[in-house]
């Protein structure tokens, strides 16, 4: 019911085109530094693992570089970087709308004669699946730029070697795998946070709940069609 | 003109509204009146579609609100200004966008229309020069006068506010009551009060209904409310002790 209202036609495009834009800022823009923060460390993590785990001689270094790109390309950008979205996006939605919905925002936007639900979900929606696809890809380009620093500065690998290693065995279509977990996880975050801001009912303590609520269950949701989307893409 | 007749409500076993009907005139402040608790607010929730009725009627200038299609119930609440308790200002916008929100939403004005029609209402409600100011920084009073600019910013043709005066100063709820008095009868418009504050009812009730148990327990106006026998409505009137003594002095 609440989805119907979200995608119901919008009263004035051009008020809801400039949402989006206001949306992608709060959703996207501001969530660059820890998207990068997280990337680079997380790729040096991985790197020097992959790295640590390789104890024959007749495995060849460059295989550090493939096992860097291929974790950061299947999982840890699309999903481990959605799952901490889901806990900065995800509380801010549920809160800021939750709080709209205590102080009566809501119900002057719905005594004005607008859809509250398409005015304030809507573009929440849309900014989310505009943007998250750039944050992911800045973040796997930052990952397995990361790995490249840990990985020749810890001497774990030569830089020719990782970089050997991330082209090796290229797949185009894993990448059209990561992205469509990524789309189906940014509708997951808004739309997940975004229903229980709009429930919120009570005060203060209430939004909390929502705000718990919300990346608890954006949370599960992730995991669990993460896993249905594996099973599709890479099951033999 | 909106008329209420008969209507209903339950939250759970509770019932909160039982038959209350009632005609809103047009032009006139109308007061909804009663203690805490009473069922007030429900009936304007009710009157503005935030909650279902039960059972009953709610026409407003002849369309019956209940039977309409989503479209037509919008169409009309797109002549509906309110005032909330709390203001229920858009924390994220300024004073000037807040106000320019329904002409943004409704209305295909010019830039520099909408400005002139801002800066009109913030003047109406004594803010002018407060556009760039967030609702943060706005006083308690300042923010109902706001909401108020609001509310009248696209000419409604019906006023809802609720509770207009609580938490005010006695000298910033005088200046509320008047601006409500003053656009209900500049404007012409359906002015519909929720309010337990005595002051109000003596200054702006041109057309009360006072509510006890969620029943309409009597209608009048601001002359007659002082000489009704009506134990309860005495109770509610001559709480104040301040009232009393007035009342009295009057009469001897």
């Amino acid at each position: 019911m609440l989805m119907y209202r979200v995608f119901a036609k919008p009263q004035k495009a051009s008020i809801y085109l400039r949402q989006i834009i206001v949306e992608i800022d709060n959703i996207g823009i501001s969530s660059l530094t820890i998207v990068a923060i997280i990337s680079v460390f997380m790729g040096g993590v991985i790197t020097i693992q992959s790295a640590f785990s390789i104890t024959s001689p007749l495995v060849p270094l460059y295989v550090v570089g493939y096992t860097t790109r291929e974790s950061i390309i299947l999982e840890f950008s699309p999903t481990i970087v959605c799952l901490i979205l889901a806990g900065k996006v995800g509380s801010n939605i549920a809160s800021e709308i939750g709080a709209m919905r205590i102080t009566e925002q809501i119900d002057a936007l719905e005594i004005m004669g607008i859809n509250s639900a398409g005015y304030l979900i809507f573009p929440k929606i849309a900014a989310a699946i505009l943007i998250f696809p750039f944050l992911i890809a800045l973040s796997m380009f930052l990952g397995i730029a990361g790995g490249y620093v840990m990985g020749v500065s810890s001497g774990a690998c030569t830089g020719y070697e990782y970089v050997y290693g991330i082209q090796a065995f290229f797949e185009p279509w894993k990448l059209y795998y990561s992205f469509t977990k990524v789309l189906v996880f940014a509708f997951i975050i808004t739309s997940v946070s975004s229903y229980y801001g709009y429930h919120t009912e009570g005060g203060a303590l209430e939004v909390g709940r929502s705000s718990t609520n919300a990346v608890v269950y954006s949370s599960i949701l992730i995991l669990l069609f993460g896993l249905i989307l594996t099973n599709i893409f890479l099951s033999h | 003109m909106i008329e209420i007749k008969q209507i209903n409500k339950s939250f759970g076993d509770r019932h909160v509204v039982k038959d209350v009907s009632f005609v809103f005139k047009r032009g006139q402040t109308n007061l909804i009146i009663g203690e805490s608790g009473c069922g007030k607010t429900t009936i304007v929730k009710l009157m503005v579609g935030l909650h279902a009725i039960d059972s009953g009627e709610i026409i407003f200038d002849g369309h019956n609100f209940n039977t309409l299609g989503q479209t037509q119930k919008q169409e009309i609440r797109t002549e509906i200004g309110m005032l909330f308790q709390g203001g229920a200002l858009f924390d994220s916008q300024t004073l000037e966008e807040n106000v320019r929100f329904p002409l943004d939403m409704f209305t295909k004005l010019t830039k520099a229309e909408k400005m002139d029609r801002v800066n009109f209402c913030l003047q109406r409600v004594k803010l002018e020069g407060k556009n760039k100011l967030y609702p943060a920084e706005l006083s308690g009073g300042m923010k109902k006068r706001a909401a108020l600019a609001r509310a009248i910013s696209n000419n409604p043709k019906y006023l809802f506010c609720d509770e207009p005066n609580s938490g005010l100063d006695p000298k910033t709820s005088i200046i509320i009551d008047d601006l409500i008095h003053d656009v209900t009868h500049e404007y012409n418009i359906t002015t519909v009060i929720v309010t337990h504050d005595m002051n109000s009812v003596i200054e702006i009730g041109d057309n009360i209904m006072f509510v006890y148990k969620g029943e309409n327990w009597w209608t009048g106006d601001k002359t007659q409310i002082f000489n009704v026998a009506n134990k309860e409505l005495r109770d509610f009137v001559f709480a104040s002790e301040f009232i009393k003594k007035v009342f009295k002095q009057h009469n001897t």
